[in-house]
């Protein structure tokens, strides 16, 4: 995840608040497809911002199911596999929602996928939790550059990058506005 | 925060609620059916106890082992220790075999710090209780107990015990848990008045950042947390008090004093309890009695603990430091 | 018999002036003296002292030669400027018998870098409880004068009475440790705000005191000389002072380290702080300079404690207690007396050479330093500055509080008896 505190100088939205609407009701249309109804789907988000993206995409699945969609997070610091590189990180909240996750369809729910580093560390926090009939991802980016032999189930927009670049997603519930920004990595 | 954790005293108000905050989150993993986290695999963390303490010994164990840490458990009983070999021996030997972190309960007072600034180890060093010095894991659990029953669980993320009250009683002279417990929530804003009969407080307490008084009635109607310390029985031969009929009557918690507390307020006691001297049954078995979670709260705060000052390349970063 | 002429020296910190050696004495002191025949030590404006004595030294030997011996101790002596030392009696076995004193003042004798002399045990063992056969110690060849229990406190008024009133009878004193046993159980360092902060053990100010105003009116009522050691408090310099007012025969020394140091530094748990009695605070530190400047303490004596290094390197409470300080007390009285103008160098002479050598009775020390009068001088570069390494010590042991530290002034010479012990920073 690239979200670093304030956005580089030279950044443009590649994404604006309509957009990340749009293809949030997108993508819940696509978990009903998919998931048949979504009666079992329990979405997970992956603090900060994938937190707030699965609760918007939670409230869209219940317009359309005119169900209660079970929506909690999932905080992976203490499964990352770079913990050694940096000083330990304040902790986020992991919140399973009250039925549990054994037997559900889990979609985790990140705003950007990169590495892929963070979705395997989410699925090691998984494992230790419970046993889910299967687990699905959904971003709202992809920058690619992946890492690891993971995938999206649902993504919101392909953005090609560069390793020189850098994606932002700012979100109106941390940053006050929605929007996705490309630009260059500080110092280059 | 530092490299080790030697005294509350070390601890900046952000360090301190960076580790309570740190500890609620751990404290969700008691409720999970795998009880463990991948964060210290591959660390050593060795329990070093020149004195005998199993309680605080197992507490860290756990903590240890729900973050996945190699633990060796080395106690001073039946070891070379008792025969003459130094501390500083013992410590060069754990440090052949590679620990990254010594946890380290001893009799004399600044043994820790001893261990630490000697030279004669590289790893972190965890204060377990040293002397009549310092406990601070001790102290960051009773804060921890005192901010989730007098602010809230959730309510209380991010927050001090600014402008609570709370009360420790009993022999302040001989105790490390009232020295952390002071320092610490004298750090967290917390106002704390020590109340003990004169001959159980150290010359020189009025340095200290709390009141003192020697009347606990006084002081119960005006506290959010009284904490009772242990009193041993011993004490009464060296003439620090007459007898123990005497101690309870003046200084000892019984269901009269209790009600007389304001109704949110809540008895601490860091245990093994004395019963009948400085808290009766009553007043122990008691709802208000906070004596299992402080148990409880230890794990995860000895969690937080480890987590931050192991868990990365260097200790965590606070605020403050940066600045 | 060789001669030597020290030039241009500053004798006890006055105008420079030659000082001629003939043999063991001092043969003339004046300006432009005649170099003819001698060998000339230029002195460029350094200043030259009598010998230095100590009333208050630990050799160690017989018993722990691990951590001194007389020999190492002595030299150790030399490279401070001291041309006797003496030696207490809490050695293996404790020097309470005249065998034990005979030993020492021999091996003393043997080492020729210093005069030695025996301090012997007052009660039997230091046990308190029986005294030992002060008066043979006496009459021994090792003449002993003073008597002493360091380490341990003659606490039973009774046979402290009976101490004080016995030694009269061969001029004799009693240099009385005090510390009220019961009251510093188990004490570790001064108590106050430091010890409850550290939860060390306190040794109040109350137990040294309270000892020295029994024993200044036990040697009031039996009309005795007592001496007190290493006093520690500004409570101990009032009852001094107050027992010097009433005319009672009160002696008292200070240590180096008490003048210079505080229980700040037991913050850093350095067992290398650990003494006996334990530093003290600013105050007491304050006191004990203006007491030593007015006379009220009447010497420094350096309570030089020698301890191996593994009983320093472990923790505090398992640590021993001491600081090694024959080759740093002038330096440290230098900084704390001399370059804060409480005392010039006549007082720094009278404070380490005169008074304990009156007090102990050394015949032929702490002399003026004029023609007639034995050659025990030493030569001190005032102008010095540097820091202590204690690799450089002559004693055997390094539990110096000092290391690292910038003391002033260096003892480059050091004569005992027209005899070089130590010339120009190296002892012979």
């Amino acid at each position: 995840m690239d979200t670093q505190p304030g956005s580089p100088p030279d950044a443009r939205p590649v994404l604006e608040g309509p957009d990340i609407a749009r293809v949030l009701t997108r993508i819940a249309h696509e978990i009903v497809e998919r998931a048949k109804g979504a009666d079992d789907v329990v979405l997970l988000g992956i603090p900060t911002r994938g937190v707030f993206l699965a609760r918007r995409l939670a409230a869209k699945l219940e317009q359309i199911t005119e169900r209660k969609v079970p929506c909690g997070s999932l905080d992976i610091t203490m499964y990352r596999d770079d913990l050694r590189m940096h000083p330990p990180r304040a902790l986020a909240r992991t919140e399973i929602p009250g039925d549990g996750l054994d037997g559900r369809l889990v979609v985790l729910v990140d705003d950007v996928l990169f590495s892929g580093r963070t979705i395997r560390a989410a699925l090691d926090a998984l494992n230790d939790i419970g046993r889910p009939r299967a687990v699905q991802l959904a971003v709202l980016v992809d920058r690619g550059h992946r890492e690891l032999p993971i995938r999206a189930d649902y993504v919101g927009k392909n953005l090609p990058t560069s390793l020189r670049e850098t994606v932002k997603v700012q979100l109106a519930e941390e940053d006050g506005r929605d929007t996705v920004l490309l630009g260059a990595k500080a110092g280059q | 925060m530092q490299r080790h954790l030697i005294s509350a005293a070390d601890l900046t108000r952000d360090d301190a609620v960076l580790i309570l905050d740190t500890a609620e989150e751990m404290a969700r993993v008691a409720d999970r059916p795998i009880k463990k986290l991948p964060t210290l695999r591959g660390r050593t963390v060795v329990n070093l106890f020149f004195e005998d303490s199993t309680r605080t010994r197992i507490s860290f164990e756990a903590a240890e082992k729900r973050l996945s840490a190699d633990v060796i458990n080395f106690t001073a009983k039946g070891s070379s220790v008792s025969k003459g070999e130094s501390l500083k021996d013992t410590a060069q030997t754990l440090e052949a075999m590679g620990v990254d972190a010594v946890v380290i309960r001893h009799g004399a007072s600044g043994a820790p710090y001893r261990l630490a600034t000697s030279g004669w180890i590289d790893a972190h060093v965890i204060n377990a209780g040293d002397g009549t010095h310092q406990h601070p894991t001790q102290a960051l659990l009773d804060a921890f107990t005192m901010r989730r029953r007098l602010v809230g669980r959730d309510a209380g993320l991010g927050k001090d015990l600014g402008g609570r009250r709370i009360t420790i009683v009993g022999d302040v002279l001989h105790s490390r848990v009232a020295r952390s417990n002071v320092d610490l929530l004298h750090t967290l804003g917390a106002e704390v008045t020590l109340v003990a009969p004169p001959t159980l407080l150290p010359v020189g307490v009025e340095s200290w950042p709390c009141e003192v008084s020697y009347d606990l009635d006084a002081t119960l109607t005006k506290s959010d947390a009284v904490m009772m310390l242990r009193v041993q029985r011993e004490r009464m031969n060296a003439a620090f008090f007459p007898t123990e009929r005497e101690y309870s009557r003046r200084y000892g918690l019984d269901g009269d004093r209790m009600a007389r507390m304001p109704e949110h307020a809540i008895v601490m006691h860091p245990g093994p309890m004395v019963r009948g001297m400085e808290i009766t049954a009553e007043v122990a078995d008691s709802g208000r009695c906070t004596v299992v979670e402080q148990v409880a709260n230890g794990v995860s705060i000895r969690m937080a603990v480890l987590y931050l000052l192991l868990g990365g390349n260097e200790p965590a970063q606070t605020r403050t430091e940066e600045k | 018999m060789s001669k030597i002429l020290i030039r241009g020296a500053k004798v006890l910190g006055g105008e420079p002036q030659d000082v001629l050696i003939d043999g063991e004495t001092i043969a003339a002191v004046g300006t432009g003296l005649d170099a003819e025949g001698a060998e000339v030590v230029e002195a460029g404006g350094k200043v030259l002292l009598p010998g230095l004595v100590d009333l208050h030294t630990h050799l160690r030997e017989p018993g722990r030669e691990d951590s001194e011996t007389v020999l190492t101790g002595t030299r150790a002596a030399a490279s401070g400027g001291y041309t006797t030392v003496f030696a207490m009696a809490n050695t293996f076995p404790v020097a309470d018998t005249a065998g034990v004193v005979e030993q020492v003042w021999r091996l003393g004798k043997e080492s020729g870098y210093c005069d030695v002399r025996p301090v012997g045990a007052v009660t039997v063992g230091l046990e308190g409880v029986k005294l030992a056969e002060l008066g043979a110690m006496h009459d021994s060849a090792a003449g002993v004068t003073v008597f002493s229990d360091d380490g341990k406190c003659v606490h039973d008024a009774v046979i402290m009475r009976r101490a004080l009133e016995y030694v009269k009878a061969f001029d004799g004193v009693v240099a009385q440790h005090a510390q009220e046993p019961r009251l510093t159980e188990g004490a570790q360092m001064n108590e106050g705000v430091v010890s409850a902060e550290l939860g060390l053990g306190g040794w109040p100010a109350v137990a040294e005191e309270s000892v020295i105003a029994r024993d200044v009116l036990l040697a009031e009522h039996v009309g005795s000389r007592v001496h007190i050691c290493h006093l520690s408090t500004a409570g101990s310099v009032e009852i001094v002072r107050w027992a010097k007012s009433r005319g009672i025969q009160v002696t008292a020394e200070v240590t180096p380290h008490h003048l210079l140091l505080t229980d700040e530094l037991v913050r850093t748990y350095d067992p290398v702080y650990k003494v006996n009695p334990p530093l003290r605070t600013e105050r007491d530190v304050r006191a004990l300079r203006e007491a030593l400047a007015d006379g009220t303490i009447d010497i420094v004596a350096t309570d030089h404690a020698p301890h191996p290094h593994e009983d320093k390197d472990c923790e505090w409470a398992a640590a021993a207690m001491g600081m090694v300080g024959l080759e740093t007390a002038l330096s440290v009285v230098q900084a704390t007396m001399v370059d804060t103008g409480l005392l010039d160098w006549a007082g720094v002479a009278d404070r380490m050479s005169a008074k304990p050598a009156l007090i102990g009775r050394a015949a032929g020390q702490g002399r003026p330093v004029s023609a007639g009068e034995p050659a025990n001088l030493t030569l001190v570069d005032t102008e010095y500055r540097g820091r202590v390494d204690p690799a450089g010590f002559a004693s055997r042991s390094r539990n110096t509080p000092y290391e690292g530290r910038e003391l002033p002034g260096r003892v480059t010479h050091t004569w005992l008896r027209g005899k070089a012990t130590l010339v120009d920073g190296k002892l012979t």
